[in-house]
């Protein structure tokens, strides 16, 4: 299921793989022509991503085919291990999150998880956390903070469940004790947007020392459609909203919300997984080397700094 | 008291469609209310007990200890660091808000005593954008808190916001970490902090700082929650259940302390940080 903007690179990729079965079977050189069209595609993937609208940015961001936590759990750590429930009331398959290795240390891991298939995302609830999975990633922030573990956290929602069942189980309650467990951690904590990072129910696991994002990533205070269908009461004005509240990668590192860019291979993190996953494993081990020569107090002084300084305000 | 509501609202019948100004109906027993009366019982109608929303300074009129009150927010204007326009722009309805209301953003307040304890007081105006919270709001919070901590005063908020303000963004969700962190100070200092849940407080307001208190008290029938009732009601397609997300229900699932009705608010408030904050007490007991 390929967007719109993606077609004529993908059918020009089509050519070249046609060209080059061609050429293996009848033992044609036709490397020349090959390289001329690969020179195109290249710059074709330049052009295109180059000037998308922010909306198409969302619809990258949403993309089957991008890394989940559970990819970049198998992929960017080594040794895995998933936890499971948060102790009180349930396990929230929207949450995953579990002991790994990086690089010769050992982490914790905590992240929303998207499902790959329609039934896969009916089981993981679209990505969107009930009050249990909040509490689990509190777990896991604990954890991280009791061994002296970083903490990496994987932000990938469309914002936390709006549910009768999350309402009665204190969705708003959890949130706010969630970002207040992740701000006092004495460990070194890293966040990224990996696709979605959908308001409240995103900071919730967003309240990094370093905040990294996808370069096909958006962040912000809402979703574009519920955005629309509030002030312009319209659902269908998604594409203007989406342009009015400056949520991709590069507005947010302009505003200083983001402190890093992943960048993502041509053609986006979807259709290349395996190269994003590099470079945000790139991105994670330079940010963790700055960030593990730094004390406990520093950390957390360091993350109140970060956070105090957000927003812009006018004093008279 | 019966005889008296029929000769209101037969009162009300004759006039009211001339100076209806001066009559209010209440939205719950649809009682006509001159407003004058309204207004001297806080704002809660006397025929049912419906809390109004009541404006941010008779508010603080009616926690401070009288004569104790000095304002301190207000320095802090707003900014529109995205340019933001929707059906009209931001810094069109930032001025409108601001002369309809005197003041630069959606929070008021400053120190006073409450029951002769030094307190920060601060106040939601849902008056000024739902008392949305923007950077502004989310600074005088952060603000607050700092100031509170520094001069060892008791914190009280009272809520009321429809969340986030959407037409600054990012900015505006990250005020949610900036205000749940500066509460940190307070912990620090062993002060307390209490949290005034009013009609509405819902969103990243409620999903911050407004959660976070010692103790939390909310005025009756608020609407308090995460997600508003429509977004709900959109997502499951089911009709929710009676007394969903008001605060007689969320006392009952266990996320307040107390719910306390506006005529009482002020002792109580008293009461508790008094026992929080003994040494806050003057020993004269003024």
């Amino acid at each position: 299921m390929a967007l719109e903007f993606e077609q004529p690179i993908i059918e020009l990729e089509a050519r070249i793989r046609e060209l080059r079965e061609y050429a293996d079977a009848g033992g044609v050189d036709l490397s020349d022509e090959i390289g001329l069209l690969e020179r195109k595609l290249e710059q074709l993937q330049r052009e295109t991503f180059g000037r998308l609208s922010r909306w198409q940015r969302v619809q990258l961001a949403r993309a089957p085919g991008r890394p989940t936590t559970l990819d970049i759990a198998q992929h960017v750590f080594e040794d895995f291990i998933e936890l499971h429930g948060d102790r009180a009331f349930a396990d929230d398959p929207a949450v995953v999150a579990g002991l790994a290795r990086f690089r010769g240390r050992s982490v914790v891991i905590v992240g929303h998880q998207k499902g790959k298939t329609t039934k896969e995302n009916i089981h993981r609830n679209f990505g969107m956390p009930h009050p249990e999975g909040y509490r689990k990633a509190m777990r896991m922030m604990d954890l991280a903070d009791r061994f002296g573990f970083p903490l990496i956290s994987l932000i990938d929602t469309p914002g936390a469940y709006p549910g009768v069942s999350a309402e009665e189980r204190g969705q708003a309650w959890v949130i706010a004790q969630s970002i207040q467990r992740m701000g006092r951690l004495g460990v070194p904590a890293i966040a990224v947007i990996l696709g979605e990072g959908g308001s409240g129910g995103a900071l919730a696991i967003g309240v990094g020392n370093r905040v990294l994002i996808m370069e096909n990533a958006w962040y912000s205070v809402i979703s574009p459609e519920s955005c629309a269908a509030i002030l312009w009461r319209d659902a269908a004005q998604a594409e203007q909203a989406a342009e009015a509240l400056k949520l991709t990668a590069r507005d947010l590192r302009e505003l200083g919300v983001v402190d890093r860019v992943v960048p993502e291979p041509g053609g986006g993190a979807h259709r290349h997984p395996e190269r994003a996953m590099e470079e945000l494993a790139r991105a994670l081990a330079e940010e963790l080397a700055e960030l593990e020569p730094l004390s406990p107090e520093e950390l957390r002084k360091d993350r109140y700094r970060r956070f105090r300084g957000m927003g812009a305000v006018r004093v008279e | 008291m019966a005889l008296d509501r029929l000769f209101r609202r037969r009162r009300t019948r004759g006039g009211g469609r001339d100076v209806p100004e001066l009559w209010l109906k209440c939205p719950s027993c649809e009682a006509q209310i001159y407003k004058k009366d309204l207004e001297a019982s806080l704002m809660v109608c006397p025929e049912c007990g419906h809390h109004f929303r009541l404006d941010v300074e008779a508010r603080v009129r009616l926690l401070a200890d009288e004569g104790s009150f000095t304002v301190t927010t207000g320095s802090v204007h707003p900014e529109d660091p995205l340019e933001f326009t929707d059906i009209e722009s931001y810094a069109e309805r930032l001025a409108r808000y601001q002369q309809q209301t005197g003041r630069p953003d959606a929070i008021y307040g400053g120190t006073c005593t409450v029951g002769g304890v030094p307190t920060l007081l601060l106040a939601m105006d849902y008056a000024f954008a739902g008392g949305s919270m923007g950077s502004v709001v989310g600074e005088e919070i952060a603000r607050g808190a700092e100031r509170a901590a520094a001069e060892g005063r008791a914190f009280v908020i009272v809520a009321a916001s429809g969340g986030a303000r959407m037409q600054e963004a990012a900015l505006s969700l990250m005020q949610m970490a900036k205000t749940t962190m500066a509460l940190d100070r307070l912990w620090a200092e062993r002060l307390p902090y209490v949290s005034i849940l009013t009609d509405p407080t819902t969103g990243g307001v409620t999903a911050s700082f407004a959660a976070l208190a010692d103790v939390i008290f909310a005025e009756p029938g608020a609407l308090i929650g995460f997600a508003g009732p429509r977004v709900i009601k959109q997502t499951i397609r089911q009709d929710l259940p009676e007394g969903f997300q008001r605060s007689e229900f969320l006392l009952q699932h266990g996320m307040l302390d107390r719910v306390v009705p506006r005529a009482e608010l002020k002792a109580e408030l008293a009461r508790v940080l008094g026992l929080l904050h003994p040494e806050g007490v003057p020993p004269d007991g003024a």
